[in-house]
């Protein structure tokens, strides 16, 4: 394999999910097959159709100064948590301001604060309403805390593609990076949007589990018995560096960003293309990008939400673009979904799967859907050597995004 | 009726819970923004707070003239009058 652009390379990792507060938790997490979804106990809970989610597992109230987390929506505290802990593990580069970009992206954004907010209006009149209100519900807000977290001056931005929004942060931070004007480009997803409001409204259109009576066993990507998605909260933060920049400073390398491929259904807003022909032509894109032909890629990490049509698109675009022959696995099944934020852990995950040798299982697929076709990581994790992964995420809107890691 | 004593006391906690400032920081002569640190938006929020703590009315016309602790307590004590 030719470089045919700079290299891109992975230097920090950060993440605040369901299964742990950071990446390291995460990860020993997803590596035993554990489950981050929980039984909803709050009294708003009982009159909905779906009363599981994944929960943040430690609050990042718990972490942040308590006066920078009053003035910050919940999906931008997690974002910062996230950051925090990228740009620490990348060792704080030393870096000129204005050739740091950062683009984090959110599918929802601070529905949270919006809604509190909304609830004042009525019950106090607008007088009382926060004059935080707009930093925290607008949806570039965790790119630009996250912005002012690393003294960004280059460019700041937030890609808004519902559960492709994270995935298509770390194709446009390999874009930004491979045009020269960065040297360094924190990326990533961010949500936190567990409300009656959001849950009612994507159960009312049928895409959630409703197996409230097993929450654990609720999210079953590639299983017969699955019947819809689990929503979670988290945020996943990369940092990257063109390779020139990262060598000089002497930075350790998680993985290197081979590839990225983009595209969209035109199709439906919210239906799957049947035949995953928007998604298979992101994954070849990718692959094309990274310089890999199919055989290259041992490893994807699927964006298998546990949707009944779903899951059979995506299995015909890896089976399609890639081959059945790489091991997949469905975090999704842990993890649960976290819109936004799902493809920048996911692509953590992926790049700590090459790093490591090691690929996370996917819980509950006691019963793999005949129509898959795929050899799926089930039961245990599969410690295997790998050269690229893939990891791809699909959001509503037809919005297709792949990205093709290498081994470092 | 609130004391200057108690209003400046109120006032510090108040600065406290929103912008982070130490009660002990807190005397007549600190101006809100040069002194203590406290922003536009945090200066919104202290205000209303405050009007609601004393029963007051604090236009916003007035609030910029607000400017040290002691132009707020004095502003406080008047207006419950």
């Amino acid at each position: 394999m030719t470089a045919r652009h700079d290299e891109v390379l992975v230097t920090g990792l950060g993440a605040t999910t369901p299964l742990g507060g950071d990446v390291a938790s995460t990860w020993a997490a997803m590596l035993e097959g554990r489950s981050g979804v929980v039984r909803l106990e709050e009294e708003w809970a009982e009159q909905l159709t779906v009363q599981i989610a994944g929960r943040l597992a430690i609050e990042p109230t718990e972490t942040l100064e308590r006066v920078r987390a009053r003035r910050l929506d919940r999906c931008e505290q997690v974002a910062l948590v996230a950051a925090r802990e990228a740009w620490a593990d990348a060792g704080a580069p030393e870096v000129d301001p204005e050739r740091i970009a950062v683009v984090v992206g959110t599918g929802i954004g601070g529905a949270l604060s919006l809604l509190e907010q909304d609830n004042i209006l009525e019950a106090s009149g607008p007088r009382k309403v926060s004059p935080l209100t707009i930093p925290m519900l607008m949806p570039n807000g965790p790119a630009a805390v996250v912005g002012l977290e690393v003294g960004a001056r280059g460019r700041v931005t937030a890609p808004v593609s519902a559960c492709a929004s994270g995935a298509e942060a770390i194709a446009l931070a390999l874009d930004f990076l491979r045009s020269g004007r960065y040297d360094v480009v924190v990326a990533g997803g961010s949500e936190a949007c567990v409300h009656p409001i959001t849950i009612a409204g994507f159960a009312n259109m049928r895409a959630m589990s409703t197996r409230n009576g097993e929450p654990t066993r609720a999210s079953r990507p590639f299983d017969k018995g699955r019947d819809g998605f689990v929503l979670a909260e988290g945020a996943g933060i990369m940092v990257l560096e063109r390779a020139e920049f990262a060598r000089a400073r002497g930075a350790r390398v998680h993985a290197v960003l081979a590839g990225s491929g983009v595209s969209a259904d035109g199709h439906d807003l919210v239906q799957p293309e049947p035949h995953g022909r928007g998604a298979t032509r992101a994954l070849q894109l990718a692959l094309l990008d990274a310089d890999l032909v199919g055989t290259d890629v041992g490893h994807v990490n699927a964006h298998a939400t546990s949707t009944p049509l779903g899951d059979i698109a995506e299995g015909r675009a890896i089976r399609t673009a890639i081959g059945d022959h790489a091991v997949v696995t469905a975090p999704k099944s842990m993890l649960g979904h976290m819109l936004g934020a799902a493809g920048a852990v996911e692509s953590i995950a992926t790049v700590l799967a090459l790093r490591d040798g090691v690929i996370p299982p996917t819980l509950n697929l006691d019963d793999p859907d005949d129509d898959i076709g795929l050899d799926i990581a089930r039961v245990a994790a599969r410690h295997t050597s790998l050269d690229a992964a893939v990891n791809d995420s699909f959001g509503f809107g037809g919005h297709n995004v792949a990205l093709a890691f290498t081994r470092a | 009726m609130a004391t200057r004593d108690e209003i400046r006391t109120g006032m510090a906690e108040i600065l406290e819970e929103i912008a982070d400032v130490q009660p002990d920081d807190v005397s007549d002569e600190k101006a809100f923004q040069d002194d203590l640190d406290v922003d536009s938006l945090s200066m919104v929020e202290v205000v209303v707070a405050a009007e609601e703590r004393f029963g007051v009315k604090i236009p916003d016309d007035d609030v910029q003239n607000l400017r040290t602790v002691g132009d707020a307590v004095s502003y406080i004590e008047k207006g419950q009058a």
